[in-house]
C-alpha cells in the first residue's frame, strides 16, 4: 500500500501550503482552480450557484458508478461491464414500473440494488472462481448485459408517458437546497468513505490491490474481496440505473453507452492508479467534477459542439498526465 | 497441464504465471501438438461452418461468404498491431477512435476538393502520428498505457466530430472505393481480404521469425529484465504504437472506401471487438504470450459467427451475447477444469452451499426475467 493514501504525517511542520501540496488531491485541485479561473475570466456566469448547481446535478450519477469503479481499480481491477449493467437494469426496472405503476417507489429502487447485485455478482464469480482477468471477464460481460437489453425488451424502449409520476420524481425535487440526484450522490460518497477509511474490510482493498502477496500473509482473503467490489460496483449501477431512467424519464436500449470509459475517466484522473492500490474517495470526486466543470465551461464559452468532445478528450489526457507528473514530483520530495 | 493449453508462446514458454520450472516434461508427442489453442479454434471454426450450413442454406455460398469476409477485415487489420502491443502488456482503446479521426480528416479534404489520393495520404499521415502520440506518452512519460490510449480515445474520436461536424464525405471516385468493394483481378476474392493476407504475413513473420518479435514477448514477461539487458524498451513501444496508428488509419481508409462515405462516428466501438479477437486467440492480456495465427483463426471464427447469425436473423447486438460468451469461457473453462483436477475431490462445506446459494439467485434472476418481460412484448 502507498503511503500516499494517509494523512501526512504531522511531525515535520512547515507552512500550511505545503502542507496542502502533500496530499495527492493536491494536483487535480489546482487544475481545478486554474480552470475555474479561466474560464470565469472568460464568461462570468460560470462562477455562479445556479451553474454549480447544474454542474452537481450533471455528475451524480458519474460520481456513483466511479466511486465503485474507483473501489475496482483499487485492487488492480476494472469493470468495463458498468454501462451495460445500467442499460440492462435501467430497462428490466422501467418494465416493471410500467406494468405495476402503483408500486411504491422505494420497491423500484430496491428492486434496481437487488439487479445489480446480481449482476454484479456474476461478474465476480467469473473473475474470482473462473481466475478471468477483469478486463477480459468484464469485456465479455460488456456485451453479454448489452446484448441482454436487446434480447430482453425486443428492441422496444419505454418512454416518458409510459412511465408514473411518482417514478419520475425520484429524481427530481430539490429538499435542503439541493437536487435529489446530488443528495443521492453525496450519501453514496459518505458511505464508500466511510467504508474505505475504516471499516477493516475497506482497508483489505487497498492492501489486496497494492501488495496482494502482503495481503496473502496478512490473512486478508483476497478472493473474497475481490468478489466484494465487483458485487458493490453492481449494487451502484443498480442505483445509478434506477435514477438515470427516472432523470431521462426513459429507458433505452442503448442508455449509458460508452459511459464505462467515463467512470474509468473520473476514476483515474481522481488520482486512482490503475495499476492499483492507491486511491481516495476526494480524489475520485475531484475527478467526476473536473469532468463535469470540462462539460460545462465548454458550453458555457460558447465552443462548437462539434469541437466539444475534441476539447474534452484533450483537457482529460492534459489533467491525467498534468496529475501524473504533479504525483511523482510529491512522491519525489516525500522521499527526499 | 490437464487442460487443453491455451496460450503456447514459441520457446519462450515460460510466461509470467507459469513456474519456471515445469512439473511436467514437455512432451513432444503427437497428441500434444494438438493440445495448442490454435488447434481448439480450428475444432471451433469447424464445430461452426457444419452448425451454420445445416441452420442456413445460404452459408455455404461463395458470393456470401466473399461479401463478408470483407466486413471483417478492418477489424483484422487493426487486430495484428494490437497482437503486438497485448504481447508487451499493453493495450489501445483508441485505435477505433483514431480510425474515426483519420478517415473523417480524409472526408474533409476530400470535401474541400481535394485529390482524394492524397487526402488519403494524408489521413494515413495523421493516424500514424495519432499512434505516435500515444507511444511517446507511453514510453517517455512512462504513463499506463491504459491511461493514455483512454484519453486519447476521446480526444482522436472528438477530432473526428470536429473534422466532419454534422456533414458526410460521399461520392468517393470508384478508383477509391476499389479498396473497400473491389475484387482482386475477377476473382471472388475482396481486395481488402488480399491486403489483410499480406499485412497477416508480414505481421507474422516479424513477430516470429525476427529479433524485434522475440523482444516483444521479453517486455511482456519481464519488462525490468528487458531494460537491463539491452532491450530498446522504450523505441519498441513507440514503434509498435504508432503502426497500431497507422494501421487504424489504413483500416479508416478501408471502411471509408467500402461504405462509399465517411461520418464522424465511423468504425465507432471497434475497440473492444478488435481487443475480443486478439484475446480470443489466445494472446495473453497480461502480456508474453500470444501467435499471430492464433488471432488470424480467432478473427475467422468471429467472422463466422457473426455471418452464421445473421443469417438466422439475429439481431447484431444479441450477437455480441455469444461472442461474449465464447471470450469468457475460452479461459472459464480451462480455469475451472483444472481447479476440480487439483482441487483432492472432497466437496467442502461451505463451497456447496455457497454454489447452491448462487444457483438460486441466479434461477431467480432468470425468472423474474421471463416473468417481467412478458406482459410488456404482448403489449398488455
Amino acid at each position: 500500500m502507498s503511503t500516499q493514501n494517509l494523512p501526512a504525517l504531522p511531525a515535520r511542520r512547515t507552512n500550511v501550503l505545503w502542507s496542502i501540496a502533500r496530499y495527492r488531491e493536491a494536483g487535480i485541485g489546482l487544475i481545478i482552480l486554474i480552470l475555474v479561473v479561466l474560464v470565469t475570466l472568460r464568461s462570468p456566469e460560470f462562477l455562479t450557484i445556479d451553474n454549480f448547481r447544474d454542474i452537481l446535478l450533471n455528475i451524480s450519477i458519474l460520481v456513483i458508478v466511479a466511486l465503485a469503479q474507483a473501489m475496482v481499480i483499487i485492487t488492480h481491477g476494472i469493470d468495463l461491464s458498468v454501462s451495460s449493467m445500467i442499460g440492462l437494469v435501467a430497462m428490466m426496472v422501467a418494465f416493471v414500473v410500467k406494468q405495476y405503476p402503483g408500486m411504491p417507489m422505494v420497491s423500484a429502487i430496491l428492486l434496481g440494488l437487488a439487479l445489480g447485485a446480481v449482476l454484479g455478482m456474476i461478474n465476480g464469480l467469473i473473475i474470482t472462481y473462473g481466475k478471468v482477468p477483469p478486463i477480459i471477464a468484464t469485456l465479455g460481460t460488456l456485451s453479454i448485459y448489452r446484448g441482454l437489453v436487446f434480447f430482453y425488451s425486443g428492441g422496444t424502449w419505454i418512454n416518458s408517458f409510459e412511465l408514473p409520476k411518482s417514478f419520475k420524481m425520484l429524481s427530481k425535487g430539490t429538499p435542503l437546497g439541493l437536487p435529489n440526484m446530488v443528495i443521492y450522490a453525496i450519501i453514496v460518497a459518505v458511505i464508500v468513505y466511510y467504508f474505505l477509511s475504516y471499516t477493516r474490510t475497506g482497508r483489505s482493498i487497498y492492501a489486496v490491490g497494492g501488495n496482494p502477496d502482503a495481503a496473502a500473509v496478512a490473512g486478508i482473503r483476497s478472493q473474497r474481496i475481490l468478489f466484494l467490489v465487483y458485487l458493490l460496483a453492481g449494487v451502484a449501477c443498480g442505483l445509478a440505473a434506477v435514477l438515470w431512467a427516472s432523470r431521462f424519464e426513459s429507458a433505452q436500449t442503448n442508455t449509458a453507452l460508452g459511459f464505462e470509459l467515463q467512470t474509468v475517466a473520473a476514476a483515474v484522473v481522481g488520482g486512482v492508479s490503475i495499476s492499483g492500490g492507491v486511491g481516495t474517495v476526494p480524489g475520485v470526486l475531484l475527478g467526476a467534477l473536473l469532468l463535469g466543470i470540462i462539460q460545462n465551461a465548454l458550453t458555457l464559452v460558447r465552443i462548437s459542439p462539434f469541437w466539444q468532445l475534441a476539447a474534452q478528450g484533450l483537457l482529460i489526457l492534459i489533467a491525467v498526465v498534468a496529475d501524473n507528473l504533479i504525483a511523482r514530483r510529491i512522491q519525489r520530495s516525500k522521499s527526499s | 497441464m490437464k487442460a487443453i493449453k491455451r496460450s503456447d508462446a514459441p520457446s519462450t514458454s515460460e510466461t509470467k504465471s507459469g513456474a519456471l520450472i515445469n512439473e511436467f516434461p514437455p512432451r513432444r508427442s503427437f497428441l500434444a501438438r494438438f493440445q495448442r489453442w490454435e488447434w481448439m479454434l480450428v475444432a471451433l471454426i469447424f464445430i461452426v461452418i457444419v452448425l451454420n450450413s445445416r441452420l442456413s442454406p445460404y452459408f455455404l455460398n461463395a458470393q456470401n461468404l466473399s461479401l463478408t469476409s470483407s466486413d471483417f477485415m478492418e477489424i483484422g487489420l487493426m487486430v495484428l498491431p494490437m497482437v503486438f502491443i497485448i504481447i508487451t502488456g499493453n493495450i489501445d482503446l483508441s485505435v477505433a477512435s483514431n480510425l474515426g479521426m483519420s478517415a473523417s480528416l480524409m472526408g474533409l479534404l476530400f470535401n474541400n476538393h481535394v485529390n482524394i489520393w492524397i487526402a488519403a495520404l494524408i489521413g494515413l499521415l495523421a493516424g500514424t502520428l495519432g499512434g505516435l502520440m500515444n507511444g511517446v506518452l507511453i514510453a517517455r512519460l512512462r504513463l499506463p498505457s491504459l491511461v493514455v490510449t483512454l484519453g486519447t480515445y476521446a480526444f482522436y474520436r472528438g477530432l473526428a466530430y470536429a473534422f466532419l461536424g454534422d456533414q458526410a464525405a460521399r461520392d468517393y471516385p470508384a478508383a477509391f472505393t476499389y479498396l473497400g468493394q473491389g475484387k482482386l483481378f475477377g476473382t471472388l476474392v475482396p481486395f481488402a481480404v488480399g491486403l489483410f493476407i499480406v499485412m497477416a504475413i508480414i505481421f507474422g513473420l516479424v513477430l516470429h521469425k525476427t529479433t524485434f518479435g522475440r523482444y516483444l514477448y521479453v517486455i511482456g514477461n519481464n519488462q525490468d529484465a528487458a531494460v537491463f539487458s539491452g532491450v530498446p524498451v522504450d523505441r519498441i513501444k513507440i514503434i509498435i504504437f504508432t503502426v497500431s496508428g497507422f494501421m487504424a488509419a489504413l483500416a479508416g481508409l478501408i471502411l471509408a472506401a467500402r461504405f462509399g462515405s465517411t461520418r464522424p462516428d465511423i468504425g465507432n466501438g471497434l475497440e473492444l471487438t478488435v481487443i475480443t479477437v486478439a484475446v480470443l486467440g489466445g494472446v495473453d492480456i497480461n502480456g508474453g504470450v500470444g501467435t499471430m495465427t492464433g488471432a488470424v483463426l480467432s478473427l475467422i471464427l468471429i467472422g463466422l459467427m457473426r455471418f452464421g447469425m445473421g443469417l438466422v436473423n439475429i439481431q447484431g447486438q444479441v450477437q455480441g451475447i455469444a461472442i461474449g460468451l465464447l471470450l469468457i469461457l475460452s479461459i472459464l473453462v480451462p480455469n475451472v477444469v483444472r481447479q476440480f483436477s487439483e482441487a483432492s475431490s472432497r466437496p467442502h462445506r461451505g463451497g456447496v452451499l455457497a454454489a447452491m446459494g448462487v444457483v438460486v439467485v441466479l434461477a431467480i434472476f432468470l425468472l423474474f426475467f421471463f416473468w417481467s418481460r412478458a406482459p410488456v412484448l404482448a403489449g398488455v
